[in-house]
């Protein structure tokens, strides 16, 4: 089987979502792989160097600039020619190009798969995570999104692809790019991070929720995550939402604190490797999921904490 | 311009999923089903587009078994003008569903299809984009902000970096986030109301579209289970075990 990996990349690096889907779609057989952008000659340079990776299309032209799928994806359709699948990390960018494909190809996606049974069957996980479906694809070509944190990143370095420029489709007229606001941190990005701070509700503030949790983080050199609740309530900006509609994130530790837990927010993190919970309720769900739990005001703990470590 | 609203209903979010015994699905037999929260947020977008002026009707569509009559109502009670049924039996895929509200689309020629991001059940996120793809239409997904100016919809979208907003000519497709509106709850006079709004029903071969799966479902099981941990007394207490699991030196 030859398939076509979408590749994220930002500011002129390959981003690790990438690397997961690669290693999914090596399970499948031969990696191909689509560099689209403006401007991305090097990100071409560097994805043919990912391990196991064939050929590297690119395309290069303004009108790919901001991945709008409405440019992207009879891109994708006219490659797809000449491969069997279509695989792209679970990320928005993916999560927005794939399905336009899909429908494109008249094909049903399999969305967020967690493992390769064969090649055509795969185990995805469904209702937040409380119940995992194997499921078989009819279809005679696959377009598939992968959850990063269920795959190993392939190596960056190792492989010897070979670059061939597309030239990209041109400009709907559908749909303009207008502004990005992209958060910049210092902190690792959340789906990255080995360590991940998150907070809840129960910090009652957007100063409180900083003035707490970035300490920690900065001890920890952790990324900073947040329930649902504390997005909604401000106290930090959509993207640090995890949970079954936010980020999937599986770090070695994940700390969450005045999170009580609820599917939705598990649904995000309950694959960390080790789970720390502080919570002033005994009886928070999240202390179900949690390997070492800690009952008590996080007003009095966390700052107890980051001074101690 | 006319508004389309798809509502798909589900498993009631607060309602923990159990999987069932022989492995063939998650039980929804006699648990409460609800109107997917994205596609309330969808309904409520609607709404406001219509007390801003900007809508002029909106119409609710439900692909799925004869109960979704109830999830249509509970669109009609928020503010929905009328609604459509598709009757399915089994399970329709979000490719089927798609290709559906095109066929809806065609005839009702709405300047907006207002969807949510992803149902909280089959979590597939790919109506929207595949309906915008078969219409040839500009898609704003994961959208928490919608403008809508003359012929063009501003749409501010929840991506992984933090917000981007496109520009999308209309007609088109919009995908709701959860922080695009805080949806109200229906009165008890809307809701007597909505039983007299006009629902009509339909079958997908009225439409002529071949809904047969395309994936089949080998099995569903559980997910592997975490084991509780242990509880610390204190702060130092928990820093012995971090430095234990080497997290901290
Ligand atoms: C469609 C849908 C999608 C959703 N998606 C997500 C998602 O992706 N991610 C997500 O997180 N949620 C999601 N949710 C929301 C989810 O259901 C919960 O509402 C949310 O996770 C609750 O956030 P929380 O734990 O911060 O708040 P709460 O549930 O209010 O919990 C606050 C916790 O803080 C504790 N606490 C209070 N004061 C203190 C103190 N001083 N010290 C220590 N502990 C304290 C309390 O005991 C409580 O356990 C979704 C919901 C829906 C309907
Ligand atoms: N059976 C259905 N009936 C009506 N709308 C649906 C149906 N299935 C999906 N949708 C719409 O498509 C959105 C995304 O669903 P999904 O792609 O299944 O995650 C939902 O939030 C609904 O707006």
């Amino acid at each position: 089987m030859k398939t076509l990996v979408w590749v994220e990349h930002e500011g002129g690096a390959v981003k690790d979502a990438t690397l997961a889907a690669v290693t999914a779609a090596s399970q499948l057989g031969e990696v191909h792989l689509l560099v689209a952008g403006e401007g991305v000659g090097g990100v071409a340079e560097a994805a043919a160097k990912i391990a196991g990776v064939g050929k590297v299309h690119v395309a290069d032209d303004a009108s790919l600039a901001h991945a709008l799928p409405e440019n992207v994806a009879p891109l994708v359709v006219d490659l797809m020619a000449n491969h069997d699948a279509f695989v792209a990390p679970a990320t928005t960018t993916g999560k927005n190009i794939a399905p336009r494909v899909a429908a494109l190809l008249d094909v049903m996606q399999i969305s967020d798969i967690l493992s390769v049974e064969s090649e055509d069957s795969f185990t995805r996980p469904i209702y937040a995570g409380n119940a995992i479906a194997t499921v078989q694809s009819s279809d005679a070509k696959k377009v598939i999104t992968v959850r990063g944190t269920a795959f190993d990143r392939a190596a960056r370095e190792g492989g010897s692809g070979t670059v061939e420029a597309v030239s990209a489709k041109g400009d709907s007229g559908l749909s303009g790019f207008v502004s990005a606001e992209i958060a910049q941190s210092e902190r690792p990005e959340l789906t990255s991070a080995k360590i991940i701070v998150s907070g809840g509700r129960a910090f009652g503030s957007n100063e409180q929720f900083h003035a707490l949790l970035d300490p920690l983080a900065d001890k920890l050199k952790a990324g900073v995550g947040a329930s649902r609740a504390a997005v909604d309530a401000g106290y930090a900006p959509n993207d640090y939402q995890v949970g079954q509609t936010g980020k999937i994130v599986a770090p070695e530790v994940y700390v969450a604190i005045g999170i009580s837990g609820a599917i939705q927010h598990l649904a995000g993190m309950k694959d960390s490797k080790v789970i720390v919970a502080i919570n002033k309720d005994e009886d928070a769900p999240i202390f179900q999921v949690a390997d070492i739990g800690l009952v008590g005001d996080l007003f009095k703990i966390v700052p107890e904490l980051t001074q101690k470590l | 311009m006319k508004v389309l609203v798809p509502v798909k209903r589900v498993l009631d979010y607060n309602v923990k999923p159990r999987v069932k015994a022989d492995g063939s699905g998650v039980d929804l037999a006699n648990v409460k089903m609800s109107i997917n929260p994205f596609d309330e947020i969808a309904v409520e977008e609607a709404i406001r587009l219509k007390e801003k002026g900007a809508a002029s009707e909106i119409v609710a569509v439900s692909i799925g078994e004869a109960k979704a009559q109830e999830t249509l109502r509970t669109a009609l009670a928020m503010g929905a003008d009328r609604a459509i049924l598709i009757v399915a039996e089994g399970e329709v895929e979000p490719l089927g569903v798609a290709k559906l509200l095109a066929k809806v689309v065609e005839e009702e020629l709405p300047g907006l299809v207002i969807l949510g991001k992803q149902a909280i059940d089959d979590d597939s996120n790919q109506t929207g984009q595949m309906l915008a793809a078969l219409l040839n239409w500009g898609q704003g997904t994961f959208a928490s902000k919608v403008e809508i100016d003359g012929d063009v919809a501003k749409v501010t979208r929840e991506v992984d970096g933090g917000l981007e907003t496109v520009s999308l000519k209309l007609p088109a497709i919009v995908t709701t986030d959860l922080r695009l509106n805080e949806p109200r709850y229906a009165s008890l006079p809307n809701i007597m109301k909505a039983k007299s709004k006009p629902l009509a029903q339909k079958t997908p071969a009225d439409y002529g579209v071949d809904v047969t799966p395309r994936l089949k479902t080998l099995k569903v099981v559980e997910p592997a289970k975490r084991q509780a941990g242990v509880k610390v007394a204190d702060v130092d207490e928990l820093i012995g075990k971090l430095k234990t699991l080497g997290v901290v030196a």
